[in-house]
C-alpha cells in the first residue's frame, strides 16, 4: 500500500507540473516576416568588425563524421586555439564539439586554453535507441571529460504527442549529465512546423535545458532564422516568466559570415546584449570560422585573401 | 514580470548611411503643365525642407486659379485629342514604360522620398517605391481589357480628373491616383501636397521622359489654396482626395449640386484586436508595424491597441520591450526604424496630442531613445488605461501614438472598435479562424487585416466606410470610380 500511495502522489506532482503547460502558438508569416527584416540590417565598419570577433568566439567548432580520426580531432582542436596565429589578438572558438569516442583525445589537446569540450550522446543524431543505453552514453562522455552533452530528443515519440515521454527522457539525461551544461537538439528540420518547434523548445527548457539547439546537422533543414527565432522566443518567454536564461546554438548551414552576422543581429534585437556571450549562444558550424576570417582580414587590410592562407580546420 | 532584458549598446551599429550623391535634385522646380516645366503665372514660390534637417531642398512654384485654369484646359485637350481617341493598347504601353522607369530610378526616388518626407529610407525603398511601380504595372494591366473588367457594360472615361494626395506616402499616393486615371482614359490634374513635392515632380520627369502626349498629366504644386481651386474648376469631371476627413467635408460640400463626382480617402481611428488565444509575439510585431510604420502617418494606421484582459499584461510588457529596440533617427541610415515627423506643424498636433492624454488620465510611455537636435522628432509612444472616451482614443492622431485599452468579450471588442465616426481599417490576431470570421464580418471597416498588419497590393482594393471616406482604390475596385457606365 505505502508503494502504490507513492506511486499517486507522485503522479499528482506530475500533473501539477504540466498544469501550467499549454503549446504557444506561432504564426509562421508573421515570424518570416520578422526574420526577413533582420537582414536587411546593414552592419558596417567597427559594428561588423566586432561582430566577426563575437561570432569567432561563439563558436563550437565540429567534426562529426563516421570517418572522424584521432588525428583529424587534434588537428581540429589545434586549430580551435590558434584559428590564425599570422594575425594576433584573435579570440578563440567557444568550444569543440565531437563524438563520446573523441571526447578524451579533445580534452587532452584543449587544456589549458578556455575551450571547452562538447559531446553528442544519446544515440546522435537519430536518438533511436532505448534510454537506458542513452544514459550510460552521457555518463560516459561525462567520465571521458566532456564539459558540455549535447542530446537529440525522440522526435517519433514527440510526434506521437508523447510529451511526457520527452519530457522525461531530457530530464533524464539532465541527471545523468552530472552538473555538465546540456544542450538539447529538437532536430527541428524533423517537427514539420513552427508551432512544433515552439513546443519542443518549451519542452526542452521545462525539462532542464541548459541551451537549445536547433540541428544535428545530419539533415536538411538545419538552422534557419525563422526556426531560431522561434526558440529565441520561447527563451525570452521564460526569461521574462522565471528570470532564467536559456542558451542558444543553430547549428548547421551557418557557413559564412554575413549569414552568421544576420543571426546576431536577430539575437541582439530579441533577446538583448546579455545573449552575446558563449555561456549563453553558440554557432554549431564547422566552416564557419574560416570565412570569419576572411572577412576580418578583409576589413584589416581591404583585400580579401586567397582561401590557400587560412588553414584548414 | 518584472525581469527586464537589457537592450544596451555593447554592440552599437556604425552609422549605414544611405548615399544620395547620385539624385539630383534641382534648385528650382516649376509646375508640370501641358508637358512642360514652367513658372507659376503669378512667378510666386515655396520651399520645400528636409525634416530631419530642416535644411532646404528645393524651391517649387506656387500654382494660383490661372494655372489651374490652364491645367484643366491643357488636361481636357489632351484627353479630347490624344488620350481618348488612343487604342487602349496604346495607352497601356505608357503605363508599363512609366512602371519600367520608375523600378529603373528606384534608388533615386527612395532617396528624395526620404529626403522630402523624413520616412526611414528602408521604407520608402522596400514598401513606398516598390509598391508606387506596381501600381503602374498592375493598371498598365487593364487598359485594354475594360470591357472583361465591366462584362456586359459599357464604360467610357469620364474625361479630367482633379487630384490631391497627402504627404505620408507622396509617390505612392501619385500612383495610386494617376495609374487608374489614366487606364480608364482620363487625363488629370495632380497637386501633390505642399510639404512633399518632390517625388511627384520627379514624377513628372518619367512621364516627360517616357513620352507621355503633353496634357495627359499635369502636375501643380501649391497648397490647400491650389486645392481648392481645382475643386471648384468646372472643367473638372472627377475628384479623387486622399487627406483628412476635415477636408474631404469641405470638399463634399464645394462639390454638391454639381456634375462631379468623387472619391474621398479620409482618416482613420483603427483598432489591433489582440484576442487571448493570438501568437503573442507575432501580434507585438504587428501592433509595432502597424503603429509605427512611417511614423503613425498612416490612414489605416493601428492606432488603437485592444487587448484581452487575459494577455494584456504579457502583451503590453512585450509592447515595452520591443520599444527599446526601435531605432529612432536619421531617416537616411539604412538601420533606422522610425524616422522624423514630416512637419513642425504636424509635430505640434502629436505633441498637443501627447499632452492631452495625460491630462485625461492615461499613462503615457516612451523609451529612453536620444533624438537628433535638428529636426521634428517624436518618441514611440504608448497610452496605458485609455478608455473610450478619452479624445486620444476617438481622434485620429497621425503619428506614433498608440492608445490602449483592455476589453473581456468579443462582442465588447467589437463594440469598441465600431464606437468612432472613422472606419478604414482593423486588425484582429487569433490562433481561430473562426473568430477571424466572425469579427471581419461585424467590423465596420473597409480593411481588416488577420494576424497581420499594414500589407498593401495594386490588387487589393482600398477605402474607407463611415467618414472615413468611400469609393475603393486598387484591385478591380479601383477602376470603377474612374468610368462611366453607359
Amino acid at each position: 500500500m505505502p508503494l502504490l500511495l507513492l506511486l499517486q502522489a507522485l503522479e499528482i506532482m506530475m500533473i501539477t507540473a504540466m498544469a501550467d503547460f499549454k503549446p504557444i502558438p506561432v504564426d509562421q508569416v508573421g515570424v518570416e516576416e520578422r526574420a526577413a527584416k533582420f537582414r536587411t540590417r546593414s552592419i558596417k565598419k567597427e559594428a561588423k568588425m566586432q561582430a566577426l570577433r563575437m561570432a569567432l568566439n561563439l563558436i563550437d567548432l565540429t567534426t562529426l563524421e563516421g570517418r572522424d580520426t584521432e588525428g583529424k580531432v587534434r588537428q581540429m582542436c589545434y586549430k580551435a586555439a590558434h584559428l590564425h596565429d599570422e594575425f594576433p589578438g584573435l579570440p578563440t572558438v567557444a568550444a569543440v564539439c565531437v563524438y563520446p569516442s573523441m571526447v578524451p583525445v579533445a580534452r587532452r589537446e584543449v587544456e589549458g586554453t578556455e575551450i571547452r569540450v562538447a559531446s553528442v550522446a544519446t544515440a546522435f543524431p537519430s536518438g533511436q535507441s532505448d534510454l537506458k543505453l542513452k544514459l550510460d552514453e552521457t555518463r560516459i562522455a561525462v567520465e571521458n571529460g566532456a564539459d558540455e552533452v549535447d542530446m537529440v530528443i525522440s522526435r517519433g515519440a514527440f510526434l506521437r504527442g508523447e510529451l511526457d515521454y520527452v519530457h522525461d527522457e531530457i530530464a533524464a539525461v539532465k541527471g545523468a549529465c552530472q552538473g555538465r551544461a546540456l544542450k538539447v537538439i529538437l532536430e527541428t528540420g524533423e517537427l514539420c512546423t513552427l508551432d512544433n518547434v515552439r513546443l519542443a523548445s518549451d519542452l526542452g527548457i521545462r525539462a532542464g535545458a541548459d541551451f537549445i539547439k536547433t540541428s544535428t546537422g545530419k539533415i536538411s533543414p538545419a538552422a534557419t532564422m525563422p526556426v531560431t527565432l522561434v526558440m529565441l522566443e520561447a527563451i525570452k518567454d521564460h526569461y521574462l516568466k522565471t528570470g532564467r536564461k536559456i542558451g542558444m546554438k543553430p547549428a548547421g548551414g551557418i557557413s559564412n559570415a554575413k549569414t552568421a552576422i544576420q543571426y546576431l543581429v536577430m539575437l541582439h534585437e530579441t533577446l538583448g546584449s546579455d545573449w552575446l556571450d558563449n555561456s549563453l549562444f553558440r554557432f554549431g558550424a564547422s566552416s564557419l570560422a574560416n570565412n570569419i576570417l576572411m572577412q576580418i582580414l578583409k576589413q584589416d587590410t581591404g583585400n580579401y585573401q586567397s582561401p590557400d592562407y587560412f588553414s584548414i580546420g | 514580470m518584472e525581469h527586464k532584458l537589457n537592450y544596451n549598446d555593447l554592440w552599437a551599429y556604425a552609422p549605414a548611411p544611405e548615399d544620395s550623391g547620385h539624385v539630383n535634385i534641382r534648385d528650382r522646380y516649376g509646375l508640370f503643365l501641358n508637358g512642360r516645366f514652367q513658372d507659376a503665372d503669378s512667378g510666386k514660390t515655396f520651399e520645400t525642407h528636409n525634416p530631419a534637417t530642416e535644411v532646404r531642398l528645393s524651391e517649387v512654384a506656387f500654382a494660383g486659379e490661372t494655372d489651374v485654369d490652364a491645367a484643366v484646359k491643357a488636361a481636357r485637350n489632351a484627353f479630347d485629342k490624344s488620350w481618348n481617341p488612343m487604342p487602349p493598347a496604346d495607352r497601356g504601353k505608357y503605363l508599363f514604360r512609366i512602371a519600367r522607369m520608375i523600378q529603373e530610378r528606384s534608388r533615386e526616388f527612395a532617396v528624395a522620398e526620404t529626403l522630402d518626407g523624413g520616412k526611414p529610407i528602408k521604407e520608402s525603398r522596400d514598401i513606398d517605391i516598390p509598391l508606387a511601380a506596381a501600381h503602374f504595372f498592375y493598371y498598365a494591366g487593364w487598359a485594354d481589357k475594360l470591357e472583361h473588367a465591366f462584362p456586359t457594360r459599357a464604360v467610357t472615361p469620364m474625361g479630367v480628373a482633379g487630384q490631391i494626395i497627402p504627404w505620408n506616402f507622396p509617390l505612392l499616393m501619385a500612383a495610386w491616383k494617376i495609374a487608374p486615371a489614366l487606364a480608364c482614359g482620363n487625363t488629370v490634374v495632380l497637386k501633390p501636397a505642399e510639404a512633399t513635392p518632390l517625388t511627384a515632380l520627379k514624377l513628372a520627369e518619367v512621364i516627360q521622359d517616357a513620352g507621355l502626349p503633353d496634357g495627359v498629366v499635369n502636375i501643380l504644386t501649391g497648397d490647400g489654396s491650389t486645392g481648392a481651386a481645382l475643386v471648384n474648376h468646372p472643367g473638372i469631371d472627377k475628384v479623387a482626395f486622399t487627406g483628412s476627413t476635415a477636408v474631404g467635408k469641405l470638399i463634399q460640400n464645394s462639390i454638391a449640386g454639381s456634375h462631379k463626382k468623387a472619391t474621398l480617402e479620409l482618416g482613420g481611428k483603427a483598432a489591433n484586436i489582440i484576442l487571448d488565444d493570438a501568437p503573442l509575439n507575432q501580434a507585438v510585431e504587428g501592433i509595432i508595424n502597424g503603429i509605427f510604420f512611417n511614423q503613425g502617418h498612416v490612414c489605416c494606421a493601428g492606432s488603437r491597441l485592444l487587448v484581452q484582459e487575459g494577455v494584456a499584461d504579457e502583451v503590453i510588457a512585450k509592447l515595452k520591450d520591443r520599444l527599446e529596440t526601435l531605432r529612432v533617427g536619421d531617416p537616411m541610415d539604412k538601420n533606422t526604424d522610425i524616422g522624423a515627423i514630416n512637419s513642425r506643424e504636424q509635430l505640434n498636433t502629436i505633441e498637443g496630442y501627447l499632452k492631452l492624454g495625460q491630462e485625461e488620465g492615461a499613462q503615457i510611455h516612451q523609451p529612453e531613445c536620444s533624438l537628433p537636435e535638428k529636426g521634428y522628432w517624436c518618441r514611440p509612444t504608448l497610452f496605458l488605461n485609455a478608455t473610450q472616451s478619452h479624445r486620444i482614443v476617438q481622434e485620429e492622431i497621425f503619428g506614433p501614438v498608440l492608445a490602449i485599452q483592455t476589453f473581456r468579450s468579443v462582442d465588447e471588442a467589437i463594440e469598441m472598435a465600431n464606437n468612432t465616426p472613422y472606419g478604414l481599417s482593423a486588425g484582429i490576431w487569433t490562433d481561430k479562424g473562426s473568430r477571424i470570421f466572425n469579427l471581419t464580418r461585424r467590423l465596420r471597416a473597409g480593411v481588416v487585416w488577420a494576424n497581420t498588419y499594414n500589407q498593401f497590393d495594386p490588387t487589393s482594393p482600398f477605402g474607407g466606410y463611415k467618414e472615413s471616406g468611400f469609393g475603393r482604390e486598387g484591385g478591380l475596385h479601383g477602376l470603377e470610380p474612374y468610368v462611366n457606365f453607359d
